[in-house]
């Protein structure tokens, strides 16, 4: 036991300093960019109509004025208060914005995360276990085709398809156009999140299938398996038994592994859907140049992705009785 | 008795497959040879075909504007009746050429810090670890977006962003095998034999390494040509004057409603095809060039 608290201690110092080196890492290339957040948001018209008072004042209200060392401990220090700055484009504390778009995006992340989880799992089992035959040309040739494609293409075609031609989905955002917040159920958030959903969904499949096949290919060629065939064993039960539970410790680091992924095309799909979430704050961050708002969210995604690796990691153990025991040696 | 016969069935099946394949194994060669042959000229064709056309791409014509697919516009026209198949051509032209140049410089990073974590002792591994996990902790997306922003955007921008973000996972495998590798057993006798680490790297380990070190290269081509339209897409890219995919798909985007459904599909196949043709290509000369596989 003492081990294991040991091992995780380690494990969050290190994230901890990962963390740390994001931040440094992301506000230095936003203080690099050559992009003037005063001609961003403010135009070049504008700025030469305004008298020198008021650039300063604009300046302040950016920050472009300070050096950016001084920025980032003072920024720093503030953090560890748990304040995470003001948004310059939202005019909202940083964690207020990040709160209620990670709210947004929330079940649209979880919901496409088990479901590729468990679609590529099962897929890359079957594929395994009929190895050459045609559900696992299938299979190959549909993660092939999947991994090839924009995440955001795929949007814009179900979009096109569902949206525009048939008409069973919305077009964009979470909630209908024009409605109290009050009114709206939760049957049209659901519908609304359905094809951002389907689009995380569909591409996440390709890579925890294909890894899950070749693991599968390799636990069947083992001397194990063949010592289950000679003993009569039918071909269900030695997936089910044997294959499925020595398949289970990658699956487990492909399905945590998976998470960055799925942020990262979320930024995409909730871009193409008009989504209000987590990853359309990013580009619209990024784009009007909101250091305080980008940097929150890039922190904050960072911290989701490394916890899940730590998860991982701890679930080897609980999965694994090796690794268990390994650890408990020292 | 039962389970001995299973066994002795199934080896003797396992010999005839064999056999079967090597009958097989020089077609197959021959097939892979051909298969990448031809990928590699369709690929060229694309790219000298898309700087021909770049000029016609940028042509405007307001009397053919939002044209449907038809014989004379395969791919038909957009609002201001730019030819959508010549836009398309420019544009994978420009994302291969995008696609090798990052690939290239991922690779050569990835070969240099997995080298330098090996060399360089535990303190140097240990930092480029780190490293390595810290690019990899930020969605890809994030980053490429934030490179792109600290370069200006534009071209500087995506291919900065690209080449410098998809070197993790690859420097991850080479320091993996150099690890695996110094322990070898030739290795060690060339050490006691007095070679310098360095050369010993050149003459015994890279040769060693270049089958992984070219599959690599090569399947990070789909994943640079794929990343540099989404951020294109997102405007944080390539500028909207340029023909490339991200580009016309996020203009499509304004079009869709209107059922100007040709703007999005053909543009976007276009890329999956050529992303899929290297992605192939990377699978095929991975097992040409992996000994293990190469008799499959």
């Amino acid at each position: 036991m003492k081990h294991r608290l040991q091992f995780t201690g380690k494990k969050l110092i290190r994230m901890i300093l990962l963390l740390l080196g994001v931040s440094i890492v992301t506000f230095l290339l936003m203080c690099a960019s050559p992009l003037d957040p005063l001609q961003t948001n403010v135009g070049q018209a504008a700025l030469g109509t305004m008298s020198q008072e008021q650039i300063a004042k604009l300046e302040a209200y950016w920050g472009t004025d300070t050096p950016p060392l001084e920025r980032y401990i003072g920024w720093l220090g503030d953090v560890l208060h748990g304040d995470f700055g003001t948004s310059l484009l939202y005019r909202q504390p940083v964690l207020t914005v990040i709160g209620q778009r990670l709210a947004g995006s929330f079940w649209l992340l979880l919901s496409a995360w088990v479901i590729s989880g468990v679609l590529g799992l099962t897929m890359g089992v079957i594929a395994g276990a009929c190895r050459g035959r045609w559900p696992d040309k299938l299979i190959k040739g549909y993660c092939l085709l999947i991994s090839s494609t924009p995440a955001f293409w795929l949007a814009i075609l179900l979009l096109l398809v569902f949206a525009v031609w048939l008409g069973w989905f919305p077009i964009g955002l979470s909630v209908p156009v024009g409605m109290d917040a009050a009114a709206v159920t939760a049957a049209d958030r659901l519908r609304h999140a359905v094809l951002p959903a389907l689009t995380l969904s569909i591409t996440g499949v390709a890579n925890i299938a294909l890894h899950t096949r070749e693991k599968m290919i390799d636990v069947l060629e083992s001397d194990y398996v063949l010592f289950a065939r000679a003993r009569g064993e039918s071909e269900a039960s030695i997936v089910l038994r044997h294959g499925l539970r020595n398949v289970a410790l990658p699956a487990i680091t492909l399905q945590f592994a998976s998470v960055s992924e799925i942020i990262g095309g979320s930024v995409l799909v909730e871009q193409v859907f008009s989504y209000p979430g987590l990853g359309q704050a990013a580009v619209t961050a990024g784009l009007g140049s909101d250091l305080p708002l980008l940097l929150g969210i890039t922190v904050v995604t960072a911290a989701i992705v490394f916890a899940g690796n730590l998860i991982a990691d701890l679930l080897y153990g609980v999965v694994d009785p090796k690794i268990r025991k390994g650890a408990a040696r020292g | 008795m039962r389970s001995a016969r299973i066994l002795d069935k199934g080896i003797k099946s396992r010999t005839i497959r064999k056999r079967r394949r090597e009958e097989k194994d020089t077609n197959r060669r021959l097939q892979t040879i051909l298969f990448l042959v031809a990928a590699i000229v369709i690929l060229t064709a694309v790219t000298v075909a898309g700087v021909m056309t770049e000029g016609y791409a940028a042509e405007t014509d307001f009397s053919r504007r939002n044209l449907a697919p038809d014989l004379q516009h395969p791919f038909g026209t957009d609002w201001m009746g730019r030819d959508m198949l010549a836009r398309t051509l420019a544009g994978l032209s420009l994302s291969i050429r995008i696609g090798v140049l990052t690939a290239a410089v991922s690779a050569a990073v990835a070969l240099l810090l997995g080298t330098a974590s090996v060399v360089f002792g535990r303190k140097a591994d240990a930092v480029i670890s780190w490293c390595i996990d810290l690019v990899m902790g930020i969605p890809h997306i994030l980053l490429v977006m934030l490179i792109s922003l600290a370069c200006g955007r534009g071209f500087a921008g995506v291919v900065a962003g690209v080449s410098l973000s998809h070197w993790p996972s690859l420097a991850r495998v080479i320091r993996g095998e150099l690890i695996q590798l110094r322990q070898a057993p030739y290795i060690l006798a060339a050490e006691k034999m007095g070679v310098s680490k360095l050369q010993n790297i050149r003459r015994h380990m890279l040769p060693h390494l270049l089958p992984q070190f070219l599959t690599g290269l090569i399947l990070l081509f789909p994943h640079a040509i794929l990343h540099e339209s989404s951020v294109t897409f997102l405007g944080f890219g390539l500028s909207s004057e340029q023909p490339a995919i991200g580009v016309i798909l996020s203009e499509s985007m304004q079009y869709l409603t209107t059922g100007k459904w040709w703007l999005a599909l053909f543009p976007g196949a276009a890329l999956v095809i050529v992303v899929i043709l290297f992605a192939m290509l990377g699978e095929r000369v991975r097992r040409l060039l992996d000994p293990s596989s190469v008799h499959e």
